[in-house]
């Protein structure tokens, strides 16, 4: 009993404070990318040639370059292939969005998930409860959903919670591409919760199908299946992008340090 | 051959069909394990099987092969080996729902990831119904008799975890026999490595197992380095060592936090779960990523680990070496946690040996197999890891391999992150062999991952077999719930902590 309370005490308070302070992101860490068109020269798309699920879209004239965050799997093939230097990752963490088309990115403006609408707010604002189907993901998405629970991050501080039953739940977070295999127990687990209700979904293998798009075994993620809500890319995202994303959506990060 | 060395095609030696299972059932006398199996189509619309069996005391893998010819009066066939050696159940269940073929003899022929042959023939138990994909909609195992119950649990499950089906038959509390049905992950992976996409096979590859991205990533580019006759330098070597005991770190970390909660031992829980964040975000701040992708790269690795990231990285570790530990000396000093560890889910040497269990697991029966110590390549040729052993085969044994582990691991990182070699960290490779045979083996924190791959007589990448240690051990968590408490399925399901993705790829 004294060893456990002298560890306890040694371990001390190591919740962050985000969404107040910042934790700090290492130099190398793969964040949002920045495409700068000016310097693409004319029609060279090594760029999109180079990268491993078309994503990319080269710049044409009168089309501005662009790059689909949905597809996107952070790896480094297009900044390695482009001689310009005109894609870069920087070191953002904010990714998710409310809608598809949001997250094609291309040199204006990026919009960044909104708060819930109000007949939701109203009844899910203040206390979510996720069940989460992880259906034809590699796992890391999980695992990094996981971790919003230790006392790292301490999740339930914001009134989000994951439960064991979809009955006790106010949505999905899903994860995978959907495969065939598992597209049943999908659907029986989002009719299993109750309205109103709603679905988020995590990783480029959800979003888009990721590494595993147009595998002839799998859905290529969620659209067309369910009405998502909460788009949150990565390969997968950082626990802070997840974080992120979730609190934009229950409308609970604060507009006077970094709200956009 | 060993890992790393590239073969003729046609120069893997041949054994008849029908002798196959006796050839294997003969070198199985000798001591050696299986360590991989399973058949490609051939143009004549055969299929060639291919066996790995692995000699690990002296770092070598057998590799033989027979042609299983099409003719028209009859499925292919061939008796079957796991009829005398159970550890090619799961082998043989996925060549028949590859290519229909017929394992004559196998004791349980069923689907191993539920769906349609490659050329649509009927597998040995039926054709493909389309309209039924649900791969847990079948006849189980019943046991019967008046206070005989049955628990369906999944594939959607309670926690943040993957889908899969278990079927419990009880009496009372105890568990009779436990039925594990898997498939619910299968994207079609394997075809997905041969992408014309480079870079899109190897992040197949690391996906594969998302937890395990380093170790499947390394066992891919030494099988792709052999077939390019290509010399990585010690440097990328020592890079991926540092990669893959990080994320051996990171599991056992959390696995060992993850069984303090099972076992309503929170403070462990709550430690540990933050500590194995700690080992991600060292490789975080190798590649931009906490799982380790876009490191490994066949040629070597795309991120340099330069003096000051070293020495970084070498001072956490330091910090985090007696705080680790400390933890972890309170959780075994914790009568409540080992109450609960000591005698559950038993899986005895005997047992392992059968069914061809590996990685920590196997260890903690008392098996001796370890990659980095039994087939060292890479940087484990030069800093030996020692291979960590118990033998009561249960939880408590499956935690202390997983304890020593995580002692080693830490050792071999601070040796390696103050003395890393000189050298290139990348290099393009040459064009592969053509007509040739290569494989790589790994210990991921789950035991033995391995790829094998083919080319063509053009020298393009033809075929590519992947193995997750899971699909040798889901059998084990199995066998190790019979006569246990139901209520302890959650600490022992953990103490196995299998790949889903992995085995349905």
């Amino acid at each position: 009993m004294l060893q456990v309370l002298r560890t306890r005490l040694a371990q001390g308070h190591t919740t962050t404070k985000f969404p107040l302070e910042l934790p700090v992101l290492p130099e190398r860490y793969r964040g949002r990318p920045k495409i700068d068109a000016s310097k693409c020269p004319e029609g060279c798309k090594v760029c999109a040639d180079a990268c491993p699920t078309e994503a990319i879209t080269a710049s044409g004239p009168g089309a501005p370059g662009s790059l689909d965050l949905g597809k996107c799997l952070f790896c480094t093939a297009c900044v390695d292939a482009c001689p310009e230097g005109a894609i870069q990752y920087t070191t953002d963490y904010r990714l998710a969005t409310s809608h598809r088309k949001d997250l094609v990115l291309t040199n204006g403006d990026f919009k960044l998930a909104e708060r819930m609408g109000d007949d939701l707010y109203r009844i899910l604002g203040r206390a979510l409860r996720l069940r989460e189907v992880c259906a034809g993901s590699c796992n890391a998405c999980d695992l990094d959903t996981n971790v919003l629970n230790t006392v790292g991050w301490d999740l339930s501080r914001f009134g989000i919670q994951f439960v064991a039953s979809p009955r006790h739940a106010d949505g999905l977070l899903v994860t995978g591409a959907i495969p065939r295999n598992m597209h049943y127990g999908l659907m029986e687990t989002y009719e299993a919760v109750p309205k109103p209700k709603i679905v988020i979904a995590l990783g480029a293998c959800a979003i888009s199908g990721g590494p595993f798009v147009n595998s002839p075994e799998v859905n290529n993620g969620v659209d067309g299946l369910l009405p998502v809500d909460l788009y949150i890319p990565g390969c997968p995202p950082h626990p802070l992008t997840i974080l992120d994303g979730l609190l934009r959506f229950i409308g609970r990060m604060p507009r006077t340090t970094h709200g956009r | 051959m060993r890992q790393g060395e590239c073969v003729d095609i046609a120069a893997i030696p041949r054994v008849e069909s029908d002798d196959f299972s006796d050839h294997l059932q003969e070198a199985r006398g000798r001591g050696v394990r299986l360590a991989q199996l399973f058949g490609r189509r051939t143009p004549d619309g055969g299929v060639m099987l291919y066996a790995f069996v692995a000699n690990d005391n002296v770092g070598m893998v057998d590799v033989c092969c027979s042609q299983l010819v099409r003719s028209d009066s009859r499925p292919l066939q061939y008796p079957s080996i796991t009829a005398h050696w159970p550890a090619a159940q799961a082998f043989e269940r996925e060549i028949a729902e590859q290519y229909g073929v017929h394992p004559l003899g196998h004791p349980w022929l069923k689907p191993l990831r539920y769906h349609a042959t490659d050329d649509g023939s009927p597998a040995p138990w039926g054709p493909f119904d389309r309209k039924k994909p649900i791969p847990g909609d079948y006849p189980f195992y019943r046991v019967d008799g008046e206070e005989v119950h049955e628990v369906a649990v999944g594939p959607v499950h309670a926690g943040v975890i993957e889908p899969g089906h278990f079927r419990f038959q009880c009496h009372g509390e105890e568990v009779l026999h436990l039925e594990i049905a898997l498939g619910y992950q299968h994207r079609g992976a394997e075809p997905l490595l041969l992408h014309r996409n480079a870079t899109r096979s190897a992040i197949v590859a690391e996906t594969v197992a998302g937890d395990a991205s380093v170790g499947h990533a390394l066992a891919y580019c030494t099988a792709l380095e052999a077939l390019a006759g290509a010399k990585v330098s010690i440097r990328a070597h020592a890079i991926r060592g540092i990669a893959l005991e990080l994320e051996r770190l990171a599991n056992h970390v959390g696995d060992l936090g993850a069984l303090c909660n099972d076992v309503a031992f929170l403070p462990g829980a709550s430690f540990l779960g933050r500590l194995r964040g700690e080992f991600l975000n060292l490789t975080l701040e190798i590649c931009g990523n906490r799982f380790g992708r876009n490191l490994l790269r066949p040629g070597g690795v795309l991120f340099d680990i330069p003096a000051d990231l070293s020495d970084k990285l070498r001072k956490r570790l330091e910090g985090l070496q007696p705080e680790v530990l400390k933890v972890l000396d309170m959780m075994f000093e914790q009568s409540s946690v080992l109450a609960r560890f000591e005698g559950t889910g038993v899986l005895s040497q005997e047992q392992a040996e059968e069914i061809g269990l590996v990685g920590p697991a196997a260890r903690a029966s008392g098996c001796m197999r370890d990659v980095r110590h039994d087939h060292a390549y890479g940087v484990y040729q030069f800093s030996h890891i020692p291979v960590a052993i118990e033998t009561t085969g249960d939880v408590y044994a499956r935690a202390v391999v997983r304890w020593l582990e995580v002692q080693r691991s830490l050792e071999f990182l601070l040796e390696l992150l103050g003395n890393k070699p000189a050298g290139k960290t990348f290099e393009a490779m040459s064009p592969l062999r053509a007509n040739s045979m290569a494989f790589g083996l790994s210990e991921t924190w789950r035991g033995e991952a391995m790829h094998v791959a083919f080319t063509d007589d053009t020298g393009k990448l033809a075929f590519v077999k992947v193995k997750d240690p899971s699909i040798h051990n889901w059998l084990g968590l199995a066998l190790a719930l019979r006569g246990v408490q139901i209520s302890d399925f959650p600490l022992c399901n953990k103490s196995f902590n299998l790949s889903y993705a992995g085995h349905d790829l």
